[in-house]
């Protein structure tokens, strides 16, 4: 056995997949008796047993069980962006199925307004006043014509040492617009970027103007029956390659020699060997009082709470939307972090019929964190049912080199997956001592 | 005018050894071995043709590499064969595959029960009659096979293909997007081995 997994999240399926058609023996394990593991789908009654331990209510009427893949996590995909690459490049995209979401909004002087996919909504858009508008345009444009190796589409502007608050003012952004293209263009949480060179910040809005482009409306595509068939699929792509996959199997502990590298996993009395081991931190101790002289593999870096919400309606304001992403940004509503709001619906195969999924989340700041998630809350109009959830979110303490113990870090609060293949590519190269190398390969897309 | 060619995905479904990997093989290469360890082919393609004016392509998901099988794997399945083997007590499990597909297929998915090594009569186990009234009962198409000598194994595919339901689309969404990297047209022809 070459490396052996724990936790079939969407990182480490990722991750299997890729070294299964690199040739190696993987072992995947999953604690649960689902695939998934935090990035997981759930119908009704593995929802309320989570979160109730009630079966579903009667008198909510929310229809059949089986209609119903809630995510647990609220991503959604960028068009163009790292996890589209891995899901052509490894042709997984032929167990799924992807449907667009159907807006992107954005929270500012109180009311939510789209992020106009194309020149007229913009035009339209009450975003903004004439004159800003004017002025964004140029900035559009001067992101569009840049490209870093031709200094003559610079206009005098460093990228890599001027910061992105330089670059606003040379365009004599209002801060409200700067609220908008920071935080639900350049999609960052919270306000750092903007004393920091402006290049990356410039990358994002190029990448979400990229996959606004590409099938129009909003920038984001989703799975048909929700994020938990994309772990799925990449298991599936290292079964083909040889992979096996076991759920249910409680992993006891995990082996070390005297030197304290891995030598295997044990599970249900039975002990695998193994020269690595991947997996996501719940696998290592997170949550739990270190042992007496054990190793601390994971920290806890910070607190996301998060409320999914089941509507009989669409989210007011968008226009009866199937689906969309709201951003309220930090200081829209007096926060360090933003809010995310993402709904989904029967459209995508994930709920009942007439039926709404809204998931709410925040960094927490406070020590009353559903609070927090109030501006959100009040946006949807009636709530037929509210799950509230405050994860802690891991980091190894590692790069498990040494060990040969190699953890990934839990689902940030950001919006969509480019986080998590940055994880990927980062897991990829410490394991394989080799950067991951997707072959460039003509995307293709049709609209049907 | 050239045959249309529709694409249906078809699951096989039995307990380990009954020779699941085999009949396919059978069916897709014509070849067989007795001493295959495991499966090398967990995704096959195999075309036939229905009449003048379709072909049937089947995209076969073996359970390779599963001790588990994902939800996926039953995701829009338009048909599923479940084998046995006539000399193993092998029945039972087929029985709960039945159960398991009414409880996560769709409602219309074509099940095919397959009574595989019908060429090792003499050491028969399940009896014919038995599998073949149990198929009655739950709707289910029968037949006995053999992937090693090939009988009963084209015939099995080919009746799953009759009962296909042609004008069925593969997935449902009419407004969905295709994130993919070869043309469909490319698609049919390339047969995927991997």
């Amino acid at each position: 056995m070459d490396e052996e997994y724990d936790g079939t999240g969407l990182t480490e399926c990722i991750l299997s997949g890729l070294l299964s058609v690199d040739g190696k023996k993987v072992l995947h394990m999953d604690r649960n008796d689902y695939y998934g593991g935090e990035s997981a789908s759930l119908n009704l009654t593995q929802l309320y047993q989570k979160f109730r331990n009630t079966p579903p209510p009667e008198e909510l009427q929310l229809g059949r069980d089986r209609d119903y893949a809630v995510d647990l996590i609220p991503k959604f995909i960028l068009a163009s962006g790292e996890l589209t690459k891995i899901l052509v490049h490894t042709e997984v995209t032929r167990y799924l199925d992807f449907k667009q979401i159907a807006g992107s909004y954005v929270y500012r002087d109180g009311k939510i307004s789209k992020v106009p996919s194309n020149e007229s909504e913009a035009i339209r858009s009450p975003l903004m006043g004439l004159f800003e508008k004017n002025r964004a345009r140029k900035f559009f444009l001067y992101l569009q014509q840049w490209k870093e190796d031709d200094p003559a589409t610079h206009q005098g502007f460093d990228a890599n040492t001027q910061t992105m608050k330089e670059l606003y003012t040379k365009f004599g952004l209002e801060p409200g617009t700067q609220d908008f293209i920071g935080h639900a263009m350049a999609l960052w949480f919270d306000d750092d970027y903007i004393e920091r060179p402006a290049k990356e910040t410039m990358e994002r809005i190029i990448l979400y103007t990229q996959s606004m482009a590409r099938y129009g409306k909003s920038p984001y595509i989703y799975p048909l029956y929700g994020l938990g068939e994309l772990p799925q699929a990449f298991a599936r792509l290292s079964a083909i390659y040889g992979g096996t996959y076991m759920l249910d199997k409680k992993i006891e502990s995990i082996n070390v020699d005297e030197s304290g590298k891995f030598t295997g996993v044990t599970s249900d009395g039975e002990t695998v060997k193994a020269k690595k081991v991947i997996g996501d931190p719940s696998y290592f101790g997170a949550g739990q009082d270190p042992v007496e002289g054990g190793k601390v593999r994971v920290l806890e870096t910070r607190k996301v709470v998060r409320a999914i919400c089941i509507l009989k309606h669409p989210i007011p304001g968008t226009d009866n939307a199937d689906s969309a992403q709201i951003i309220i940004p930090q200081n829209q509503v007096g926060r360090k972090n933003d809010i995310y709001i993402a709904s989904v619906s029967a459209a995508h195969s994930v709920a009942g019929k007439d039926v709404w999924l809204a998931i709410v989340s925040t960094i927490v700041e406070t020590s009353v964190p559903e609070r927090e998630l109030l501006p959100g809350l009040q946006l949807l109009g009636t709530i037929v049912d509210k799950f509230v959830s405050i994860t802690p979110l891991y980091e190894p303490t590692s790069d498990g080199s040494a060990d040969n113990i190699f953890i990934s870090k839990s689902f940030d609060p950001t919006s969509h997956f480019d986080s998590v293949v940055t994880d990927v590519n980062d897991l990829y190269q410490r394991v394989t001592g080799g950067p991951l190398e997707l072959k460039k390969r003509d995307t293709e897309l049709e609209s049907s | 005018m050239a045959p249309r060619t529709a694409s249906f995905k078809l699951v096989l479904l039995g307990e380990s050894a009954v020779g699941k990997s085999s009949l396919v093989l059978r069916f897709v290469r014509d070849e067989f071995s007795d001493f295959r360890e495991s499966t090398i082919a967990a995704f096959l393609t195999q075309t036939v043709p229905l009449d003048d004016s379709t072909n049937i392509k089947f995209e076969i998901w073996d359970t390779v590499g599963y001790k588990s099988l994902a939800p996926i794997y039953f995701r829009n399945a338009n048909a599923a064969v479940i084998v046995y083997d006539i000399t193993q007590a092998s029945f039972d499990k087929a029985k709960s595959w039945v159960r398991e597909l009414q409880r996560q297929a769709d409602p219309n998915i074509v099940i095919m029960l397959v009574g595989n090594k019908s060429d090792l009569k003499a050491s028969r186990k399940v009896p014919r009659e038995l599998a073949e009234q149990f198929a009655k009962d739950e709707e289910l198409l029968f037949t006995e096979a053999s992937a090693k000598t090939g009988d009963g194994v084209d015939g099995l595919f080919m009746s799953i293909a009759k009962k296909l339901p042609l004008a069925a689309p593969k997935t449902p969404g009419s407004s969905g997007v295709k994130v993919a990297n070869t043309p469909k047209s490319e698609e049919s022809q390339r047969a995927c081995t991997c």
